[in-house]
C-alpha cells in the first residue's frame, strides 16, 4: 500500500495511518519455512483470511495477527509544510533552514498550500473521506533533532479518513496468479518532519540537519496476535522500516515471535523495536523509560484548516485563498485501480498482466505507445512487452527510460511479424539486434541479414529434399515409428533458412515429402 | 502628544528635530536609570535612526505620524540585532536574527527604537518584579503629588524603600512611556500584561482584538491569548499606534484578513446619547478598593447624565474565568517553553554526560521558579489521564465565558465598563509578601476573561486616589470594533482630565523635563 507514496518525496510529511486488520495464521508445531506467505495474508483485507498454507490439525490453536502501518511519506513540494524555506535533495546540512524551522523563539508556522493540494489528492487517490475541517496538534517531546520540543500534526481531526486501497497479492503455485485485496486506510494527516540526528560515536556527539530527513519512506509498523473470537494481543511497534522487504521482514519475523512467545507462556510487552537487517530480527529499543506521553495540545498559531467543495464554496471566494476539493478532484490522474481494469477490458489481458504493466516505472506508457503504432494484436504487444523486452530490461537491470529498443521499433518489429514478412524467431533475432542500439530499424536489419520470411513453396521443398537427403537416418527413425524425429528434420530445416521459414509449412511440406 | 505632534507638529515645523527629540530622551533614560525601565538602551540605533528621520523631514519626505517619534518596545519582541531577553536566564545574549512584525511596522514608520523594557520573566507575572534584571519601579513613587500626600502621612516611613511597582508584567514599557523616555511603548498583553501596568501607571494602555495585530516576532506566553499591547499617555496616540501596526501579517495564520478601516483616525464624540455603557455586576467582588469603586461608580454616572444608556449586565462565568485561565495558559506556556533546550540558542550549562542531563540542568539554570511552576502544572495538564479533566474543561469554560460576552453585546451594550485593578499600585516590600500566582491571579481578575474572549479591551487613567496614584478603568469593546472602544475611551478621557505626572523633583534638570513636558504631556485639559 505504500507505493503510490513512495512517488511522494519532498519537504512536510504525509502520514498514512493504515489499518491492516490480518488475515488469520494458522500454526501448527514449529515453526516452518513458510512464513513468507502467511506474512503477505497479514497485509490483507480484515477479517476474513486470504490463505494459508498450511491448516491446523484438530484441536490446535489458530493464531491470527493484527497488522497496522504508520506510513511516512514525504510531499512533493518546493518548500517545507510550514515555513517558505527550500526543498531540494542532498542540499548542504542546515542551508535550508528557516527561522521558523529552527524554532526561534517568536516563529509561528504558516501552511504551505501545496502540501495541502497534495493530501487532499492523496486522500480522494486512497478513497478517503476528506474532512472540510482538520486540526493542527502538537506532539510533545524532547529530541535533539525536534527544535521546538514538540511537533506539528494532526492527532485529533486529520485531514482525510476512512479510505481504501486495492492491491494485488501474488499467489498460485509460481506465483502468477495475482489476488485483488483492499486496505483500509485510517487515517491521513499532515505532519511537520523532524530534523536529522547524524551520531558521531567517536566524538561521542550528534550533529542536527536541520533541512530535515531526506526523500524518504518510513513505515512504523504495529502487530499483535490473538485468537480469533477473543480479544487483541498487546501490540509492539516495529520503528523506522525503510523499505518494503524490511517491512515484511520484520512483521513475519515479529508474528512468528510473538506465537513463539505466547505459546512458551511468555507475555508480550507494549514496546517499540527496532528491525536489525543484518540479523533479520526486531529488537526492543528500550529506549523509552515507561510510557511516553505526547501531552497533545490543539496547535494554537494554525486555525483549523478548512476546505471547500463546489456547494460549499463561498460565493465571491478568492481562488488563492480558498482550496475547492472538486477542483483537485478534477485534476487528479486515472488511478491504477481503473487503468488495470480499463486494460482488463480493453485488451482483454489478465489481470496479473495489468498489474506488472502498472508496477514498472514506465512500462505502461510504452507498451500505449507500442499499441498505438502497431497493428499487431494487443495480446501479442502485451506478450512481447511483458516477456521479451521486461525479461531484456530485468536481465540488465535497466529502467523502461533507459531501454535502447524505441516504442516505435517494437511497433515496427511487431508489424513485420504481423504481416508474415519475418517468423516470430526472426523477430527476436531483430529484437537482439535492436537491443544492441545500433540506430539501425527492424526493416534494415531484416533486410541486412535476410530474414525475411521464406514464402517461396518451390526453395522450401527443395530445401526439404536436401536436409532429407543429408539425413537418411533420422528419415529411417520416422520411418520406423517415431514420430517425434519430425521435430529434428523440422528443426534442421529451420537452421538451414536461418529461421526465416514458417515451422508449420516445413512441416507440412515434411509430412507430404514422407507420406509420399 | 503624538495627536499635537500630528496637529502642530513640532518636528515639521522643525522647533525641535528628531536628533534633539531622541538626545533629550537618552538623557532622561539615563537620568531615570534607576527605575530599572530598560534592560537593554538602544543608543546608537535611536541616534542612527534619529538622523534618518532628519534627513526625511529637510527634504519634505516624512514617513507620517511616527517618523522622528522615540517609542520602546518590551524585550519579549524580537529585535533584529539586539539582545532580547524576555528578563530571563535562558536568553540572555540572545539576539533575534530579525524583527518582529510589529517592530518592523513602526520602523518602517521611522519611529525612533529607544530600546527595550523590563518585565517579568517571559511576562509571567503582574507586578513587573519577577525578571532576573530586578523589579521596575513605578515613576509616580517619585511624583509630587504622590510626595506631598505623603508627607501628610504621619505613618510614612523610609522613602526610598517605599516605592512602588509599576503591575505587570510590560511595567518596563509603561514607567518608560510615564518618565517621559519615550512617547508609545509597545507591550504585550495576555491575561492584563498592558492594561494593568497601565492602569498603576497612569497611562493609556490598549489591548487590541486577537488577530488585528500580528504576533509574529513575540516571544509567546499563551498563543491563543497573546496579543501586542500599546502603551501611550492619550487615546489618539495609541490609535495612531495602532494605525501603524494593524493588519493582516502573512507569517501570522491567526491575523485576519477582513479590511478595517485605517488609518485609525478617532472622531471627538460630541454625543454620547446613543451609547450603551454596560456594567458588569460580577465585577463588583469584595476584593475591590471603594476608591476604585466610587470612581467605577462615578464612570457609569458621567455616562448616564450625559445621556448615554447604563445597563448592569451579567457575566455569569466570569468567577470560574481565573481558575480556567491557570490551566490554559500553564498549559500552553509547557508546550511554548519546550524550545529553550540549550541547543540552539541562549543559556547551556556546563553538564555534558548527555542529551538529558543537559536539558534539565540548562532548563533548571535558565528558567525562574515562577516559570518553572507553570512548566511543571501545564505539562500535569496535558497528560493523557488529565486532558479531558482540565484542558479540555477549561477550553468549553473559556467558550462559556467568551460567550457571556457575546450575549451582554447581542443585548444591545456597545462597551463594557470596569475597573482595570482591585486597587492603586501597592509598594513593592507590600507586593512580594504574596507569591507570583497568587498575584496573577488577584490582579488579572478584570482583565484575562478579555483575553480569553479575544475582545479589545483599553484602560484609561481616571483620577488620582487618596495617595496621589493613578487609578484606570477599563473599556472592553466588541471584538474587531477597536476603533469604537477607542472613541468612547477617548471621549471618557476628555471628560476626567487626568492629571499629568509632575517629576520634577525626580528630575536634577528641571529645564530639559519642563521643555520636554510641552511635547510630552498629555495636556488634554487645555
Amino acid at each position: 500500500m505504500a507505493a503510490p507514496m513512495l512517488r511522494w518525496v519532498g519537504r512536510g510529511r504525509l502520514w498514512t495511518f493504515a489499518r491492516v486488520d490480518g488475515g488469520s495464521c494458522h500454526r501448527r508445531g514449529a515453526p516452518t519455512g513458510s512464513t513468507s506467505n502467511r506474512i503477505r495474508g497479514q497485509s490483507s483485507v480484515a477479517q476474513q483470511p486470504l490463505y494459508t498454507t498450511q491448516k491446523p490439525r484438530k484441536g490446535e490453536h489458530k493464531w491470527a495477527a493484527v497488522v497496522g502501518l504508520e506510513i511516512h511519506a514525504q510531499i512533493s513540494s518546493n518548500s517545507k509544510l510550514f515555513s517558505g524555506s527550500q526543498v531540494r535533495f542532498s542540499a548542504p546540512p542546515n542551508s535550508l533552514v528557516s527561522f521558523f524551522d529552527a524554532s526561534l523563539p517568536g516563529t509561528l508556522p504558516v501552511l504551505n498550500r501545496r502540501c495541502v493540494e497534495a493530501a487532499v489528492m492523496t486522500g480522494l487517490a486512497l478513497n478517503c473521506h476528506i474532512n472540510k475541517k482538520s486540526l493542527f496538534d502538537r506532539k510533545h517531546y524532547f529530541y535533539a533533532d525536534l527544535p521546538a520540543g514538540y511537533q506539528i500534526t494532526q492527532q485529533r481531526l486529520p485531514i482525510a479518513v476512512n479510505g481504501s486501497l486495492t492491491y494485488g497479492v501474488c499467489a498460485g503455485k509460481k506465483q502468477s496468479q495475482v489476488i485483488p485485496k483492499t486496505v483500509r486506510i485510517k487515517q491521513i494527516q499532515l505532519e511537520q518532519d523532524s530534523g536529522k540526528s547524524l551520531h558521531d560515536d567517536l566524538r561521542s556527539q550528534t550533529l542536527i540537519d536541520l533541512n530535515r530527513a531526506e526523500g524518504q519512506l518510513r513505515v512504523d509498523a504495529n502487530i499483535s496476535v490473538h485468537h480469533p473470537g477473543e480479544p487483541l494481543g498487546v501490540r509492539t511497534e516495529v520503528k523506522n522500516l525503510n523499505s518494503i522487504r524490511f517491512l515484511a521482514k520484520a512483521i513475519d519475523y515479529e508474528i512468528q515471535r510473538q506465537i513463539d512467545e505466547l505459546e512458551n507462556g511468555g507475555e508480550i510487552l507494549n514496546e517499540t523495536r527496532s528491525f536489525h537487517h543484518q540479523l533479520g530480527c526486531t529488537m526492543s529499543m528500550r529506549d523509552k523509560e515507561g510510557k511516553q506521553d505526547y501531552r497533545f495540545m490543539p496547535e494554537p498559531n494554525l486555525p483549523p484548516l478548512v476546505l471547500y467543495d463546489a456547494t460549499s464554496l463561498p460565493a465571491g471566494a478568492d481562488p488563492q485563498q480558498v482550496i475547492n476539493i472538486d477542483q483537485i478532484r478534477e485534476t487528479l490522474p486515472e488511478l491504477p485501480r481503473v487503468t488495470r481494469e480499463r486494460l482488463v477490458q480493453q485488451y482483454g489481458m489478465l489481470l496479473e498482466h495489468s498489474f506488472t504493466l502498472l508496477n514498472e516505472v514506465g512500462l505502461l506508457e510504452f507498451f500505449q505507445n507500442v499499441i498505438k503504432e502497431t497493428r499487431a494484436e494487443p495480446k501479442k504487444v502485451t506478450s512481447w512487452v511483458l516477456n521479451t523486452f521486461l525479461g531484456y530490461l530485468k536481465q540488465q537491470n535497466l529502467a523502461v527510460s533507459e531501454s535502447p529498443v524505441t516504442p516505435s521499433a517494437l511497433a515496427e518489429l511487431l508489424d513485420l511479424l504481423d504481416s508474415r514478412t519475418i517468423s516470430s524467431a526472426a523477430a527476436k533475432q531483430v529484437f537482439e539486434e535492436l537491443w544492441k542500439g545500433e540506430g539501425k530499424t527492424p526493416g534494415q536489419i531484416v533486410s541486412e541479414k535476410q530474414l525475411e520470411l521464406m514464402e517461396d513453396r518451390g526453395s522450401l521443398e527443395q530445401l526439404c529434399h536436401s536436409v532429407m537427403e543429408a539425413h537418411p537416418q533420422v528419415v529411417m527413425d520416422l520411418k520406423e515409428g517415431n514420430p517425434r524425429a519430425i521435430n529434428k528434420l523440422i528443426g534442421l530445416v529451420r537452421k538451414a533458412t536461418q529461421s526465416r521459414a514458417d515451422p508449420a509449412m516445413i512441416k507440412e511440406i515434411l509430412e507430404k515429402k514422407l507420406s509420399s | 502628544l503624538l495627536r499635537r505632534l500630528r496637529q502642530e507638529n513640532p518636528l515639521k515645523q522643525g522647533q525641535i528635530t528628531p536628533t534633539e527629540l531622541c538626545q533629550k530622551c537618552l538623557s532622561l533614560i539615563k537620568k531615570t536609570k534607576f527605575l530599572n525601565a530598560y534592560i537593554t538602551v538602544s543608543e546608537e540605533v535611536a541616534l542612527k535612526q534619529a538622523e534618518e528621520s532628519e534627513k526625511r523631514y529637510k527634504n519634505g519626505q516624512s514617513l507620517g505620524d511616527l517618523d522622528g517619534i522615540p517609542v520602546a518596545v518590551k524585550d519579549n519582541f524580537s529585535t533584529s540585532g539586539i539582545e532580547t531577553t524576555c528578563a530571563s536566564n535562558m536568553l540572555k545574549g540572545y539576539i533575534p536574527p530579525y524583527n518582529a512584525t510589529v517592530v518592523q511596522k513602526l520602523l518602517d514608520q521611522g519611529a525612533l527604537l529607544m530600546g527595550k523594557t523590563n518585565l517579568d520573566e517571559f511576562a509571567m507575572g503582574s507586578g513587573s518584579t519577577d525578571g532576573v534584571f530586578g523589579p521596575v519601579k513605578n515613576p509616580w513613587s517619585y511624583s509630587k503629588q504622590y510626595r506631598e500626600k505623603r508627607k501628610q502621612n504621619p505613618h510614612s516611613k523610609n522613602e526610598d524603600s517605599d516605592w512602588l511597582i509599576t503591575g505587570g508584567s510590560s511595567g518596563g514599557s509603561a514607567a518608560a512611556v510615564s518618565a517621559f523616555t519615550c512617547y508609545a511603548a509597545l507591550g504585550s498583553d495576555t491575561g492584563g500584561s498592558t492594561r494593568n501596568p497601565a492602569a498603576h501607571c497612569g497611562l493609556v494602555g490598549f489591548k487590541p482584538s486577537y488577530g488585528l495585530v500580528s504576533r509574529h516576532g513575540l516571544i509567546p506566553l499563551v498563543n491563543s491569548m497573546d496579543v501586542p499591547g500599546i502603551l501611550t499617555r492619550c487615546v489618539d496616540d495609541a490609535a495612531i499606534v495602532l494605525g501603524a501596526l494593524a493588519g493582516p501579517d502573512p507569517k501570522d495564520s491567526t491575523t485576519v484578513h477582513d479590511p478595517i478601516n485605517k488609518p485609525f483616525m478617532l472622531p471627538s464624540l460630541a454625543d454620547v446619547s446613543k451609547l450603551c455603557i454596560g456594567i458588569p455586576k460580577e465585577y463588583l467582588v469584595p476584593e475591590l478598593s471603594s476608591e476604585v469603586r466610587s470612581l467605577w461608580s462615578k464612570a457609569a454616572d458621567l455616562f448616564e447624565s450625559e445621556g448615554a444608556k447604563v445597563l448592569e449586565v451579567s457575566l455569569p462565568h466570569t468567577s470560574y474565568s481565573i481558575v480556567c485561565y491557570h490551566v490554559l495558559c500553564t498549559s500552553e506556556v509547557a508546550s511554548n517553553m519546550a524550545r529553550f533546550d540549550g541547543l540552539q540558542y541562549g543559556h547551556r550549562c556546563d553538564i555534558d554526560v548527555s542529551t538529558e542531563a543537559m536539558y534539565a540542568a540548562t532548563r533548571r539554570e535558565g528558567f525562574n521558579d515562577v516559570v518553572r511552576g507553570r512548566i511543571l502544572s501545564g505539562n500535569f495538564f496535558l497528560l493523557k489521564e488529565n486532558y479531558e479533566n482540565y484542558f479540555v474543561k477549561a477550553q468549553k469554560v473559556r467558550r462559556l465565558i467568551a460567550n457571556d460576552f457575546v450575549n451582554a453585546f447581542n443585548s444591545g451594550v456597545d462597551v463594557l465598563l470596569t475597573p482595570t485593578t482591585l486597587s492603586e499600585a501597592v509598594p513593592y516590600l507590600e507586593f512580594i509578601k504574596e507569591d507570583n500566582r497568587t498575584r496573577s491571579a488577584q490582579d488579572d481578575i478584570f482583565t484575562q476573561a478579555v483575553n480569553m474572549a479575544g475582545l479589545p479591551a483599553v484602560s484609561i487613567p481616571v483620577a488620582l486616589s487618596n495617595q496621589g496614584l493613578p487609578i484606570g478603568l477599563q473599556f472592553i469593546g466588541r471584538a474587531f470594533c477597536d476603533q469604537q472602544l477607542l472613541t468612547v475611551a477617548k471621549w471618557f478621557e476628555k471628560q476626567v482630565q487626568f492629571p499629568v505626572i509632575q517629576l520634577q523633583e525626580l528630575m536634577d534638570d528641571c529645564s530639559a523635563v519642563l521643555e520636554n513636558e510641552k511635547l510630552a504631556s498629555v495636556s488634554l485639559k487645555q
